[in-house]
């Protein structure tokens, strides 16, 4: 099976069809990793970044069904959102690219900071005062569709994920899809991890991609944090 | 400034909060100076709307007097010849939000917008999409204070209010907000032919707009629905329509006999989930109710469907918000009915309306039945839900 980038895909079919998005992504009859049971997504994207992919099979399961039977400590969590919005891969593109804006709307987010083209360290707000750092690298970037990126050794949360844009049907807009995969921290930093990524960290990313959405479309983000009610007083 | 906060099922009070502030450059803060009791307010009233909080104020029909704009606000789209929304302005404002931007407000379906509802994730996980945020009607639907109040802070106000002359009364401009132009969608849902005839349940402000609209759009006859005689009164005298009372006569069989053994052509539900049935049936629902076995209690849907001619149309205006019970699908299906619904997209139909207003060609002000200081909320919404008084629309004045 190949697959080449200009080819449509039809996303109701399933896995096979969601390893030719893969192939797609990376172009010219590439097999795909999309290891995201047994392997790692690190491994998958870094493979990916490489070009030297191997096809392992892709499994029926959704990644999301396995983040909800692993969010234990010490097991990997895996989140999947795709979300679409009314506005072109380029713009959409351009401004996640510029990771330093992320924390407008990755509420977790305290700062990014870029420090050269494949850099950037990355501080991430944790509940009382904590905070946890990280630099991250990223792995592979295609203007306008995909990029990936991982923490780099020595990390306090070890993570990597992706983030792509995809044109939706007709004058949908965008649909951009984020994985993400967090190795979570042991000793004292595990407790302030299960805080930070909360019980639900799909519903997390969820959030972000939706903020992103607001932010791109409406220009702000809508809220009702610091209106009145007859519990404020 | 004094708001009306919900309590406890049955139990609103008026209580002194903190005055509404801009919170992002789109917003407006609007001093109202009327504001409705919605038939829908009742269900949230009676503790049937999930998601509604202790101290949250309520209400979702209301306009006023711009008194401050963020700083995005410089682009009004909608209303009368105006170009900037300014402080001092009139405007009444759709209870439904909508952001102006995303691909449904883009298509005029304002309810279903993407992008007002900051608690999204709630009503994904139990309505699989996440639609347009309401003012005051529970955290699933956003958690935006609502309008029973001195002052409400409107969101994407460049889009979300209409600017109405300084000249009429409020009672003629108020109902644009919610009551008209949900009657006016639940009427062109039924996309009326000549010769069809219409039948509304449910006789309060919006099946009243949806008798009148209906009307308005080609139907020959209209039919309405009620069990009490002040509002099937009003139902012949205003919107000139033919009435049956449920409680005196099976209403299944008195359309049958309206109608030459056909059926209305369309149906319109002004009722929503806590509709009253007769018999058994309304006793089953009642308790499954009571027992949070059902959510939402479906007599009028479940008469609609048996009601309807082969192939006709049923428009759903009321509100339900979870599960519905016992339902005749298969009337449904072997009768090929059309299934229309939604909560109204005020943005796409306010402009049309308070033009028909202004031509002098529609007065909503016979509704209101009730002025109120905002003071007097808790004992408004008590004769309201209750109808006692002959209470039909009860407007509080901040
Ligand atoms: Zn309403
Ligand atoms: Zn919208």
């Amino acid at each position: 099976m190949t697959a080449t980038p200009g080819d449509q895909i039809n996303t109701n079919q399933g896995e096979a069809s969601e390893a030719e998005r893969w192939a797609s992504l990376i172009g010219g009859g590439a097999m795909v990793l999309m290891g995201l049971k047994q392997g790692s997504l690190r491994g998958a994207l870094t493979a990916l970044a490489g070009g030297g992919l191997i096809y392992q099979g892709v499994t029926k399961q959704s990644t999301i069904q396995q983040a909800q039977e692993i969010v234990g400590m010490n097991k990997p969590i895996k989140v999947e959102k795709t979300v679409t919005i009314n506005k072109s891969p380029e713009e959409l593109y351009r401004y996640w690219h510029d990771f330093e804006k992320l924390p407008t709307f990755m509420k977790h987010l305290k700062s990014v900071k870029v420090d050269n083209e494949k850099r950037s360290h990355w501080i991430a707000n944790a509940p009382l005062g904590n905070s946890v750092e990280w630099d991250a690298d990223i792995l592979e970037d295609r203007e306008n569709q995909f990029i990936s990126w991982a923490s780099v050794e020595g990390a306090d949360v070890d993570n990597s994920g992706f983030v792509r844009f995809q044109k939706a049907p007709g004058d949908r807009g965008t649909e951009v899809k984020v994985v993400l995969e967090y190795n979570p921290p042991g000793g004292a930093l595990a407790a302030v991890f299960a805080k930070l990524f909360g019980e639900e960290p799909e519903q997390q990313i969820g959030d972000d991609l939706r903020r992103f959405k607001m932010l791109m479309e409406a220009g702000e983000i809508a809220t009702t944090e610091g209106q009145p009610s007859g519990r404020s007083h | 400034m004094k708001a009306v906060c919900w309590q406890s099922a049955n139990e609103v009070r008026v209580e002194t909060v903190p005055d509404p502030t801009i919170l992002n450059p789109r917003d407006a803060i609007i001093k109202i100076t009327s504001t409705a009791i919605c038939g829908s307010d009742l269900h949230i009233y009676g503790g049937y709307i999930p998601t509604v909080q202790k101290g949250d104020i309520i209400g979702h029909e209301f306009m006023g007097e711009v008194v401050e704009v963020g700083s995005g606000v410089n682009n009004l789209k909608v209303g009368v010849d105006a170009k900037r929304l300014l402080p001092g302005d009139r405007v009444v404002v759709p209870s439904t939000i909508g952001c102006g931007h995303c691909n449904y407000c883009r298509r005029d379906m304002w309810s279903l917008c993407d992008n007002s509802n900051p608690k999204g994730w709630m009503e994904e996980k139990l309505y699989g999409n996440i639609t347009s945020a309401i003012y005051g009607y529970s955290h699933l639907l956003g958690g935006y204070a609502g309008a029973q109040a001195e002052y409400i802070r409107v969101p994407f106000a460049d889009v979300g209010v209409v600017k109405v002359p300084p000249d009429l009364p409020d009672e003629m401009l108020l109902f644009i907000s919610d009551a008209i132009p949900t009657g006016y969608m639940g009427a062109e849902l039924c996309d009326i032919q000549p010769g069809d005839t219409v039948a509304v349940w449910g006789c309060g402000a919006v099946g009243q707009f949806a008798m009148i609209s209906a009307y308005m759009m080609g139907a020959e006859r209209v039919i309405a629905i009620d069990r009490f005689p002040e509002r099937l009164e009003m139902a012949r005298k205003f919107a000139k329509a033919e009435t049956i009372n449920y409680e005196d006569v099976d209403a299944g069989e008195a359309l049958k006999e309206m109608t030459g053994g056909r059926g209305p052509d369309a149906c319109i539900d002004a009722v929503g989930l806590e509709a009253h049935g007769v018999g058994l049936e309304d006793f089953y629902d009642q308790t499954k109710q009571k027992l949070r076995l059902e959510t939402d209690r479906p007599h009028v849907l479940r008469q609609m469907m048996v009601a309807a001619r082969k192939g006709g149309t049923l428009s759903i205006m009321g509100v339900y918000g979870g599960f519905v019970d016992k339902m005749p699908f298969g009337a449904a299906i072997n009768k090929g009915l059309t299934f229309r619904m939604g909560q109204m997209h005020g943005q796409k139909y306010m402009h049309r309306l308070l033009n028909l207003i202004l031509d002098g060609k529609l007065d909503p002000s016979f509704v209101v039945t009730h002025q109120l200081p905002l003071e007097q909320a808790p004992y408004g919404y008590e004769i309201f839900q209750q109808k006692k008084d002959n209470c039909i629309k009860v407007v509080l004045k901040p």
